[in-house]
């Protein structure tokens, strides 16, 4: 495998991170996650540029990245539509294209969804810290010298040029995810919901909560109705570990999601996003709206089984591609 | 109180929240710690991340590989086998700091609201050792408790947007040390050299949960010519 320079960012835009799937395992640490906020974005855009599932991507935020190839390098766009365009030419999301050496990819800002990702036929060619090549921007380590990515910064890929026959792979368009602007996200109730009143608990399902401009890869912020706390119980508690998708109500009633970057909080968590739709949380922007409804695990799994069948299907059919195109090649 | 057995809650569909008391307390955090090691130990199939804090362990899963049940049963049997005295014993680590003025710009507050000398606050922040309740917040920042009665002091009202890294710092009856620059809403009474997190080092954190802490006060000119 040779290391290649693959691709120049020419400009950052809102922000963009080097991210993969995450880093488990050392939560004990206080090391939280990181990781592509919406998972199956990341995934399928590997899969379409023919790389492993876990590979790390480019995560750009609404607006404005730039980047330049270096070399003739397979990519795949997924995620939210933020208008990517090579030149002047819209490019076709969920399908892989050959980038030209001095092509420029670019992204004018968001028709629909909030992260957009950008996968690289030969990955992205940085040193994994912990176990992962995600950028954990709070502690500073990780991805791209632990911080978000700069004008100038060039980044390398593994053989690019053996993964260009990928090209013109294309995503089932039936289960490419639409991201609506008003959203339902399914939680399951708990950790501490018996904390809170049951006109509290009614208050969470039955409103329509707005997503605040103070919304980033920690967490999304909530403005709507208060939630109301039963009445002899402190606003807080003592610190205890979490996950991302835990929805925090802190003393001022307003609910907060918890994204993937950190292990702990002192809050009580009325409710807690299924695995299913954490890729969807991804691309909640501000301004737009959610909807919660409770299910109870066994839907939840049930749906998260759904999604992984789905990538596994599509896994199959670009390994029987992959296996007529040898036979075909002598 | 210590719990009689465990009390699972799950969080979401992929983790659960397994609790053995009910406050802030070393007994409590001890059993903690044996739970989270002898788990630990045991590399349960499906199990991707365990977090272990004052009075509960967070273990997370892949719930498409174990159910939330059969965790159950496994944490449950692990609990009722195991043996404490074969638990290898925590650490005990020294941490030197440099008190007061520009390395601890709160120090004069919290003396000022206890009605004692800053050097009286050296004294009893020093005399103590503390136990390393929980590592969170950020990458290697640890809980450490308890602090003395006359040292418990409110948090800020104004949190802090930069805590310089090293930064060592009293809130309630906590005190911690920041290991990364972050934000704070902790009162900074000092600073050390010593570099609590690493990602490149095995394990990345200095401090372990259940370790035991102890401060000694450096001079400005000692922590210039300090070593690791």
């Amino acid at each position: 495998m040779a290391a290649v320079e693959s691709i120049e960012i020419l400009s950052p835009g809102l922000q963009t991170t080097v991210q993969d799937l995450g880093r488990f395992g050392f939560g004990r640490y206080g090391v939280a996650p990181s990781g592509a906020l919406d998972s199956f974005a990341l995934r399928i855009g590997n899969l379409l540029v023919d790389n492993p599932e876990n590979q790390a991507c480019l995560e750009t935020t609404l607006l404005g990245l730039r980047i330049k190839a270096l070399t003739d390098v397979l990519i795949a766009v997924t995620g939210a539509n933020l208008q990517p365009r090579v030149d002047k030419r819209p490019l076709e999301m969920w399908c892989s294209h050959i980038l030209n050496k001095g092509e420029i990819l670019s992204f004018s800002g968001p028709s629909s969804g909030c992260r957009s990702y950008i996968a690289l036929g030969g990955g992205i060619d940085i040193p994994p810290v912990l176990g992962s090549k995600s950028t954990s921007l709070p502690s500073g380590f990780g991805g791209f010298q632990g911080i978000a990515l700069e004008a100038g910064a060039i980044l390398f890929s593994d053989s690019p040029q053996a993964k260009l026959v990928a090209s013109h792979r294309k995503f089932e368009p039936k289960w490419i995810p639409t991201y609506p602007g008003k959203w339902i996200v399914r939680v399951i109730w708990g950790p501490q919901d018996d904390d809170f009143t049951e006109g509290g608990r009614q208050t969470f399902l039955k409103s329509s909560y707005k997503v605040s401009s103070e919304s980033d890869r920690t967490g999304i912020r909530l403005d709507g109705p208060l939630i109301q706390r039963k009445a002899d119980i402190p606003e807080s508690i003592i610190s205890e570990g979490l996950i991302s998708g835990s929805i925090q109500v802190p003393g001022d009633g307003k609910p907060i999601i918890i994204l993937g970057e950190t292990v702990s909080g002192g809050y009580r968590k009325i409710a807690t996003v299924i695995s299913a739709d954490l890729p969807l949380l991804g691309q909640i922007r501000p301004g737009d709206e959610i909807h919660f409804i409770s299910i109870s695990v066994d839907e939840a799994i049930k749906a998260l089984r759904k999604m992984e069948i789905r990538i596994k299907h599509f896994k199959e059919r670009l390994s029987d591609k992959a296996s007529k195109r040898e036979k075909i090649i002598p | 109180m210590i719990y009689d057995k465990l009390i699972f809650r799950v969080m979401g569909d992929r983790a659960l929240l397994v609790e053995l008391g009910d406050e802030i307390s070393p007994a409590i955090n001890k059993k903690i710690r044996e739970l989270f090691v002898s788990l630990d130990h045991q590399e349960i199939a499906g199990v991707i991340d365990l977090v272990p804090s004052y009075r509960s362990l967070l273990v997370i899963y892949n719930p498409l590989q174990i159910s939330t049940l059969e965790l159950e049963n496994q944490i449950a049997k692990t609990q009722n086998g195991m043996d404490p005295a074969r638990i290898p014993s925590p650490k005990t680590v020294e941490i030197p700091v440099v008190y007061g003025d520009d390395y601890g710009p709160d120090l004069e507050w919290v003396a000022a609201y206890h009605k004692i000398a800053p050097q009286e606050v050296i004294r009893l922040h020093t005399q103590h050792t503390y136990q390393v309740y929980m590592i969170g917040f950020t990458s290697g920042f640890p809980y450490l408790g308890e602090v003395p009665e006359a040292l418990s002091t409110p948090r800020r009202e104004t949190p802090r947007t930069h805590v310089p890294k090293g930064s060592v710092a009293i809130a309630q009856k906590q005190t911690g040390i920041y290991p990364v620059q972050s934000p704070g809403g902790w009162h900074i009474i000092g600073w050390t050299p010593v570099t609590l997190f690493d990602p490149q080092a095995e394990p990345p954190s200095l401090l372990e949960m259940g370790d035991q802490v102890r401060f000694h006060a450096i001079t400005a000119e000692e922590m210039a010519n300090w070593q690791p």
